[in-house]
């Protein structure tokens, strides 16, 4: 089977700084695929590879198994990758509807379709569609990031630390929202810091260290994995 | 009263129009491409001076031959965004400030060299006002340039609020790294602010320049109330920049009212010390303006 997304030996960073040094990952039909490591591990870094952000030195990315290494941001969304960003995920003076409507930037043909879909999966944001984005709680804003992302349909959404800085009960809160959206049929890759909450939701897990692969398995496999609880988990793993 | 409206409120709306199309377009520029266009003065020049010279070749009225200076004087300045702003486009902002600042001196000496520093008038001989209700005196061009502006300004609103570009062009001024993210086509949104802020600054220039006359001062000399007007109304926020346009031509001509007793309130000759108030006072207690624009 050809993974929707998969990441060859990446390496590659910002102008001087090299931070990635071969970190290989995939992403299969139908998977949450969680990415998680220390502080500057390069696990936002890794997905912003994909993006043509940033200087891949070697390593390719395939989408679907057509090449995409090194394409221009906007010709990897026009592919159908999308990306919420862990902040700054949202245009706060346009309202929700015009979000969405920027999220299907992209699209040439009739999006309104997909539109009403996004307004049914999240029906707070069909009541306020007509207000500034920047006016919505946390966890509408997230709501808004997600839909906006998915409405050219993509074939993978990518988020970076979604819950970053959020409360638990938000936290739970949004982790519904991925699984809301992983529901309609979309694969998703996040890093997230929150390992616990997030390997309890992912298919399989990445553990990146130093720009490196680490570890990977299902994500129950790692959360019971004793190395992988010490490291990020906050202690033992009762056996 | 009649003598209020006649001799500051109207010539205060016809000003602060000028200076709204202005602002707009030293807004967008600041939302989208991140920098103060110290050369947006110098469109206004260009396209005031263009008109002058169609209107000479083909007699017509300049707001006849305004659409093809408008036309005119984008190409200009995409050709100066395309080899002069956009080498710079990922350095620090302060680099195209600088730059610009360097290509208005530049295009206001080109300005003199073709056209000589002489003061030309655009619209000769004197018109008679219209006179309604018997005493409110209103000049044929003023209702002309007042009617094109609001005209203008319902046409940037139309561009912002209902098309898709125009939607992109505030996403961008939201968040240029998003936007990117998005797979919003930047370059096109750029080109799009100049067409939109060089058409209004060109419509801006040819108003004043039927109000008063032709010179290559005339677009430096509007930087500043422009300014004040994009940081008044919040900058980046083009609607701001209309209402602060507004507001400062307003202020600047109803401030020599004789309000208390028979003597003007301040001597008109401080008029354009007004809109430099306004700017530092925004600056120091509001900087993010009435609509709350970046700071």
């Amino acid at each position: 089977m050809i993974p929707v997304l998969e990441l060859q030996m990446v390496e590659g960073g910002y102008a001087e700084t090299q931070i990635l040094h071969g970190v290989s990952i995939k992403v299969n039909a139908g998977e949450i695929v969680v990415i998680i490591g220390p502080n500057g591990a390069g696990k936002s870094t890794a997905m912003k590879s994909v993006f043509g952000l940033l200087n891949l030195t070697k390593g390719k990315v395939f989408l679907d198994g057509s090449d995409i290494t090194n394409l221009s941001t906007e010709k990897v969304v026009r592919h159908g990758v999308c990306y919420v960003p862990q902040t700054e995920n949202i245009f706060p003076s346009l309202t929700v509807q015009e979000n969405l409507e920027m999220g299907a930037y992209v699209r040439d043909d009739d999006f309104q379709p997909r539109l009403n879909e996004m307004f049914d999966l999240f029906p707070p944001l069909a009541e306020k569609r007509k207000q500034a984005a920047g006016t919505l709680s946390g966890g509408q804003r997230q709501m808004v990031a997600m839909a906006k992302a998915i409405m050219v349909e993509p074939k993978i959404l990518m988020l970076d630390e979604p819950t970053a800085g959020l409360s638990p009960k938000f936290r739970h809160e949004i982790f519904d929202i991925i699984k809301t959206v992983h529901k309609t049929g979309t694969p998703i890759l996040m890093v997230e810091q929150n390992a616990k909450q997030a390997l309890a939701v992912a298919d399989r897990g990445y553990i990146l260290v130093d720009g490196k692969n680490k570890t990977e398995g299902t994500g129950q496999n790692l959360l019971n994995d004793p190395d992988v609880a010490e490291m990020f988990l906050g202690g033992g793993v009762k056996k | 009263m009649i003598e209020f409206a006649n001799f500051y409120l109207i010539p205060g709306i016809l000003l602060g129009s000028i200076y709204a199309l202005g602002a707009i377009g030293i807004t967008l520029t600041f939302g989208i491409l991140r920098f103060a266009n110290f050369a947006h003065g110098e469109s206004m020049t260009l396209g005031a001076y263009i008109s002058f010279t169609l209107v000479q070749m083909t007699g017509l009225h300049p707001l006849m031959v305004m659409p093809i200076s408008m036309v005119l004087t984008i190409v200009v300045l995409l050709f100066i965004d395309r080899y002069f702003y956009r080498p710079f486009r990922k350095s620090h902002a302060i680099m195209l400030v600088m730059a610009s600042f360097g290509m208005m001196l530049m295009i206001r000496s080109v300005i003199q060299f073709f056209w000589g520093v002489q003061v030309k008038t655009i619209l000769p001989g004197i018109q008679m006002p219209i006179v309604f209700f018997d005493t409110l005196r209103l000049s044929p061009k003023h209702i002309m340039i007042i009617i094109s502006a609001i005209v203008l300004m319902l046409a940037v609103h139309f561009l912002l609020s209902r098309t898709k570009i125009g939607k992109a062009m505030r996403a961008m001024a939201d968040s240029p790294e998003l936007a990117r993210l998005t797979g919003i086509d930047t370059e096109h949104v750029i080109r799009t602010t100049w067409v939109v802020g060089g058409a209004l600054g060109v419509a801006s220039g040819v108003f004043l320049a039927i109000d008063t006359h032709v010179e290559t001062m005339m677009g430096f000399n509007l930087l500043l109330p422009m300014f004040a007007s994009a940081i008044l109304g919040g900058i980046g926020r083009p609607y701001g920049a209309m209402a602060g346009g507004l507001i400062i031509g307003l202020t600047e001509e109803l401030s020599s009212y004789p309000w208390i007793g028979t003597e003007p309130l301040l001597n008109p000759g401080y008029k354009a010390g007004i809109a430099f108030i306004i700017m530092v006072g925004m600056l120091i207690w509001r900087p993010t303006g009435l609509f709350k624009g970046k700071v």
